[in-house]
Order: structure tokens, then sequence, then C-alpha cells
């Protein structure tokens, strides 16, 4: 059955399976991340050699990777509770959606200026 | 696996999260300008009620959030119940909460 | 219509009759596999049709379920080329990919042979919902006027054509995941209910789907609106139940 469309063909399951990939990737690095930054109590020496490790072109885009997870995560997390709890139109969530979607072209372009 | 109290306070941490997020994320951006480095996040945080007050809360919601959403996948992937579902809930949560308090008492030296 | 008969290899090969390769499936609860079937093409043509041949023409073993043909009584959903469909009002010539098809029972429920799923676990659950009218009034009473324009009415309008077909319990991944969740036709039909003027405990029909299977489960896949034969939507009617159990918890504390 290879190539065979499935149920799940359509955005908002992929909505669904993108903030459930972000959630659990979050979910696993974030331990990680809080033992590192305990060490500036334990061993600042240690800290500040992560750091350094933290420079490889490899490490920076998973470190990127991992922002994009949490923008995913928290934006998907918007779209939810603008689902559940704000009782809108169709019209209504389709202007929402393109006015978020203007602002971060907006936001966006003035970020890629800035780096 | 989520009935009305888990549901509430995955959403309600949700949302106590999302400023949370956003600042955490400006701030990174304006840390890794000219690379990281102990001294400097330790400069920007020490002693710092306000850093101390939003990572602590941050954290807090983070363990609550993250354990909830950690049990309701390990329940519909894995097909834990009952004992083992409580022990990943609970684990992760307190486990988070520790790490993150720890980290966060590291970092603003309160 | 003209009388159909078996098409036999040789005169596929030279192409006068078009011919849909069919891959059934065949088995019971303990296990099965899939079954080629080669199936005359015809213009004008329903999933249904295509079964009822095989069924007719080339294995009268195949156990299938319809009732009506007009999808009206929600019998004979099944899973085509990996969708859930209802199969009488399905044709041929929208889901085929390349002259081939895939048929197979209803996902998320135990399959009793070849393509009749066993719907009492659906069912179950509508009950567990509290899926019917408790009354408010006796015959002796009055008759409460209610308007269509009335707001909780037209909520309710919007989820009442159900036919229990159980398509969008065979499309939801939450289903699969978690077998207690009540599943979106039956939080449909509390959510139908909620908004009843007449239903005599609504706090109750909120309290049936706040439990550890109920409407809070729900990740809003939207498999369930997307796929609903009769245009419903079960995602917005599930959303609806959260803000209105939200909102009690709110004001009491439940």
């Amino acid at each position: 059955m290879k190539g065979m469309k499935t149920h799940r063909d359509h955005p908002l399951w992929l909505a669904y399976a993108l903030h459930r990939f972000s959630g659990l990737a979050l979910a696993i690095f974030l331990p990680a991340h809080l033992y590192v930054l305990s060490l500036a109590l334990t061993d600042p020496a240690r800290l500040d050699g992560f750091l350094h490790w933290a420079d490889l072109p490899l490490v920076k885009l998973a470190e990127f990777g991992l922002v994009f997870l949490l923008a995913a995560h928290m934006l998907g997390g918007l779209r939810l509770l603008a689902l559940e709890f704000l009782p809108w139109s169709g019209p209504q969530k389709s202007l929402a959606a393109s006015v978020l979607a203007g602002a971060f072209l907006i936001s966006g372009l003035f970020f890629l200026r800035a780096i | 696996m989520l009935d009305m109290r888990l549901y509430m306070a995955q959403r309600l941490s949700a949302m106590a999260m999302g400023p949370f997020v956003l600042v955490h994320i400006a701030v990174m951006i304006y840390a890794i300008q000219g690379g990281l480095s102990a001294s400097e996040i330790l400069s920007r945080t020490q002693g710092s009620v306000f850093w101390f007050l939003f990572y602590g809360l941050f954290v807090v919601a983070a363990g609550l959030h993250g354990a909830i959403g950690l049990r309701v996948i390990a329940h519909e992937m894995l097909g834990l119940k009952g004992w083992s579902l409580g022990a990943i809930t609970w684990g992760f949560g307190i486990g988070v909460i520790y790490m993150g308090a720890r980290a966060v008492m590291a970092v603003t030296g309160l | 219509m003209t009388a159909m008969r078996k098409i036999t290899p040789s005169e596929d090969a030279t192409g006068t009759t078009p011919v849909l390769r069919v891959s059934v499936w065949r088995g019971t609860a303990e296990g099965g596999a899939y079954e080629e079937f080669e199936v005359p093409q015809q213009d004008n043509q329903t999933i249904l049709d295509v079964v009822s041949w095989i069924q007719q023409y080339a294995d009268p073993t195949l156990t299938y379920r319809f009732a009506c043909r007009v999808g009206m009584c929600g019998s004979c959903a099944m899973m085509v080329n990996g969708k859930p469909r209802w199969t009488c009002r399905t044709h041929v010539k929208k889901v085929t990919e390349g002259g081939a098809l895939t048929i197979a029972p209803l996902r998320n429920l135990p399959v009793i042979k070849d393509l009749a799923a066993d719907m009492d676990p659906f069912f179950d659950k509508w009950v567990k919902a509290g899926g019917h009218h408790h009354p408010s009034a006796s015959r002796h009473d009055p008759m409460p006027v209610i308007t269509s324009e009335t707001p909780g009415r037209v909520e309710a309008n919007a989820g009442i054509e159900c036919i229990n077909c159980s398509v969008c319990y065979a499309s939801c991944d939450t289903v699969a995941g978690n077998p207690d969740y009540l599943g979106p036709a039956a939080l449909q039909r509390a959510w139908t209910l909620y908004n009843d003027a007449k239903e005599a405990d609504r706090e109750a029909v909120l309290d049936r789907v706040s439990g550890a299977g109920g409407c809070h489960n729900c990740h809003s896949q939207g498999s369930c609106t997307l796929y609903c034969p009769n245009e419903l939507d079960p995602l917005s009617a599930i959303a609806g139940l959260k803000r209105a159990s939200a909102k009690r918890f709110f004001k009491g504390g439940r």
C-alpha cells in the first residue's frame, strides 16, 4: 500500500502532528537545558566550556531547531486556545489567521535585517 | 486520560507561558549577539528579583504543562496507564521543577 | 441498467472493458489479508456498487453491510483508499487512483467479518455520553415554544443530522490511541443536548463528557469534520463542550 493516501492528509492533522512532535522534543530537551544552567552554581568553568561547545555549527543548527520548535509549539498552542475558547465564525478565523501571518512576515523581515 | 482538572491545568499553564516564551525568545536573540559566555549571562541575572520570579514561574508552568503533555503521549502512543502513567507524570513534573529551581537559583544567586 | 457479468482476465487484456483493480480486506477478528478482484468499470458507479458486484458475481461469501443505498441509514461506511467514506454515495471516479481501489472495514472498530465492522463500541459510547433526550416536561404540560432562531437551537440544529455512520469515529486518531475516548459523534450528540432548552438536566450533560474519556481529550485533529459525509462539524461541537465546561469550572469550580 505504498504511497496510499490516509485519513491524515490534511492541514489540521499536520498541525496536530507538529504540535505533538515539538512538545515532545521540548520536554526531552528541557531537563538537559536546566542541568547545563545549574552548572553556573556548581561548576562555572564547565558551563563556559559547554557554551564554547555551543558555538560549533552543528550545535548552532540544533539550537536553531529548538528555537523553531519552541515558536511552533507556542503558535500551535495559541491556535488551539483560539479554537477552543473563542467561538469565532469561519470568516473571523480566516481574518485572524491572515493578520497573524502578515504580522509574522513583517516581523520576520525586520528580524532578518537585524542579524 | 485528560479529565476536566488536568485539561484546565494544561490550558492555564499554556496561557501563563505565552508571554514567558515571547520574552525568553527575545532575550535569547539579544544574548547570542556576539557569542555566549557564563559571565555575560550571570552579569545580567545575578541578584535580579525580576528574573528570579520570571524564570521561577516559567519553570513551574513548564513542569506542569510538560508533565500533562507527556502523560497524554505516554497513554496514547505507548498504551501506559495506571501506576506507570502516574509515575511518568509526577516524575517529569517534580523533576523539572526541582532542576528548574536549582538552575534559577544558580543564575540569579538568590 | 445493462446486465453485468464477470470479466475474465483475457477480456481485460484486449482493453474493451475498462476494469477496476480492487483490493478487498477478507478475514475476521483473528486476522486476514487483502484479496484482489477485477470489477468492470461503469460511467456511474459507487463504491457500494463495486462491493455488491464482487459479492454477486465473484465471491458470494463476501460479507458487508448496507441498507438504504441513499445516504440515510449510516450502515455502509468503509475505509476506501485509506479514508473513511459512506460507500453508497461515494462515486468510484472521485476516489479511484489509477483504476485501483483498496476497500477495508472501518478503522477503530473490531471486525466481524470482511467489510462488516462491529459497531457496538461506537453505540456503547453514544449511550455512555448520555446520547438520549431526558424530558423536562410530561405530555400533560403545555408545549414550550422554541423558535429556530434561538441561539441554542441554532447550535443544536447544526449537529442533529448525524446518521451514526461512524465515519468520524474511524477517522479520529485520538480514538485510536485512547480506547476510552467517547469520540466525535457521541460528543457532538451531547453538545446538541446541552443546547436543547427541553433537556431536563444540562449540567449533567457536561458531567458525562468531563470524565477520563471525555471531550477534553480531543486534540482538534479535525478529521471528523473533514470526513463527515453530512458535512456536520463535530470539531466545533467538541470545542463548544470544552468552552462550556471551562466556563463552569471558573464559576463553580468543578
